[in-house]
């Protein structure tokens, strides 16, 4: 229980932190993407004994690095290369697991996530990451600011923002791991944009909303694995329903005016 | 209220040259032959109607487009130390990203700071003079969303001079902006052309402050005139430029 716990306050903080440069940044779709391109490299987990968030490490960088590459290249909009690229990943994800009936794997898991057997190997590369996101948050704050409010104006000055994005999806990629292992791979995005989005309503600068995000998920994290431990609910489900009430009592009375 | 407060500045020597300069954006020439040479301290107003070129002419000296043919030089200007700053068309800025105008001034030292260092004590001190520059400290903490246009503008100002640029170049700088408000921008541009520093600032519409340009480029695809206002903004050029006959107010 208490792994559970600690599961859910770190897929409560870290996943929307990085979830206030999803909302702001119109990053849900390749969110949404990354959490299912990574099924490949956790099925692969499964089939050679590795934890499958490991494996889901590499895979979701890749494919992250490869959205941007597939839209150059062929010269599509970035949309276009995740729909392709997302799509066929998670296909072979799901062929992979259909092949490995000798495996036990139970697919509803992944999907669903299973926070409350979370194994400490989980636990340890969740943390891990918690620590490699934050300093990479912490370092290139400023960058990221730049890129993502002017991105022209950062270009001119010489800065290389092709950089500040790799990092920042690469930061995305990793925190959508903690969030697949609590969440599962469908509502890891629930983690990723509901509280930031509630945030964006109740708070105003960039980085107050990065931190009343991350209170908010923790809390909508926290109250979801308490009811589905003592109603025997699916954990992610319970923690998506508790942060989408947290939005839809706030985005009741308050919305965000643009001039 | 005279905002602008004296800042120790290194002077500014930087001079710009374009050569022959022709541009192709998909498959039609947006600038041809384009020649013209800017010295150091110099506020010049580039003028044309829409589709002129004026932002390709900015985004060619920015090095954001390719050059078909001929030359931008930039003599003196260390273009990877944000030597060359670029206030942004009012569109080409992510407004949904919630900034506070502090912030923005400090994304000017970026370009000082290297990948890992964070900024420090010296930079906020200098964001607080580049803001006191513009007039705009008693605002430090708004979001961006909440100023007027011309505050807006100032404020990209005072990230140029935080980011110690030598070279400005401010894109459709008074659309949205009411005219109080553009003198008073115009009047802090002044400021720091008499410092060296060379300032671009396109228009799509000619008013009465073309007048305090030292320098205006007429361009509609190619440079239709350029030099002291007086010399350029004639019913001819004008006539050239918009295609209608001006009546030329307040014209001797």
């Amino acid at each position: 229980m208490l792994r559970a716990l600690v599961g859910a306050v770190l897929v409560g903080v870290m996943c929307p932190l990085l979830g206030a440069y999803v909302v702001t940044r119109n990053l849900a779709f390749i969110g949404d993407a990354l959490a299912h391109a990574v099924l490949p490299g956790m099925a692969l987990g499964f089939f050679v004994g590795i934890n499958p968030a490991i494996v889901a490490i590499p895979t979701g960088i890749t494919v992250a690095m490869l959205v941007r590459a597939v839209s150059r290249r062929a010269g599509l909009s970035a949309d276009t290369a995740i729909g392709i690229l997302f799509a066929s990943m998670f296909a072979l994800g799901l062929m992979m697991l259909s092949m490995s009936s000798s495996v036990d794997i139970d697919v509803e898991d992944l999907l669903m996530g299973q926070i409350l057997a979370i194994s400490p190997t989980g636990i340890y590369v969740s943390l891990a990451i918690t620590g490699v996101v934050i300093l990479g948050l912490f370092v290139f704050h400023h960058w990221m600011l730049f890129t993502s409010f002017d991105p022209v104006g950062s270009q001119v000055m010489g800065m290389r923002t092709g950089v500040v994005d790799y990092v920042l999806l690469a930061l995305l990629a990793l925190v959508i791991v903690i969030g697949i292992q609590a969440a599962g791979v469908i509502l890891v995005m629930a983690m990723l944009v509901i509280p930031a989005a509630t945030a964006y309503l109740l708070v105003g600068r960039f980085i107050s909303i990065m931190l009343m995000a991350a209170a908010l998920g923790t809390a909508a994290s926290v109250t979801g694995l308490y009811l589905s431990f003592h109603f025997n609910l699916p954990a992610g489900p319970a923690m998506t329903l508790v942060a989408t009430g947290l939005f839809v009592v706030v985005a009741s009375f308050r919305r965000r005016v643009f001039t | 209220m005279n905002p602008l407060v004296d800042l120790p500045n290194a002077t500014h020597d930087a001079s710009m040259s374009l050569q022959d300069v022709t541009v192709e954006l998909d498959g039609y020439m947006a600038l041809t032959n384009v020649t013209f040479n800017v010295d150091a301290g110099t506020l010049m107003g580039v003028v044309g109607p829409n589709g002129a070129g004026k932002s390709t002419l900015f985004n060619t000296i920015a090095g954001l487009l390719p050059v078909h043919q001929g030359s931008v030089t930039l003599n003196r200007v260390d273009l990877h130390r944000g030597a060359l700053a670029y206030v942004p068309q009012r569109d080409s800025v992510n407004w949904r990203f919630p900034v506070n105008v502090s912030d923005v001034v400090l994304m000017g030292r970026c370009c000082r700071l290297g990948w890992f260092r964070r900024p420090g004590k010296k930079d906020r001190e200098l964001v607080r003079e580049c803001l006191c520059r513009v007039g705009l400290w008693d605002y430090r903490s708004s979001l961006m969303t909440e100023l007027s246009g011309g505050q807006r503008q100032r404020v990209f100002v005072a990230r140029a001079l935080a980011q110690e640029a030598s070279v400005l170049l401010l894109d459709e700088a008074f659309s949205g902006v009411d005219a109080g408000a553009q003198e008073i921008l115009v009047e802090v541009l002044q400021a720091l052309r008499d410092e060296g520093r060379i300032v671009l600032l396109s228009t799509h519409d000619l008013n009465n402050l073309s007048r305090r340009f030292d320098q205006v480029l007429c361009l509609n695809r190619h440079v239709c005139a350029c030099g002291a206002p007086s010399q350029v903004i004639t019913p001819a050029v004008m006539k050239e430029l918009y295609g209608v006959q001006f009546s030329m107010d307040g014209e001797g």
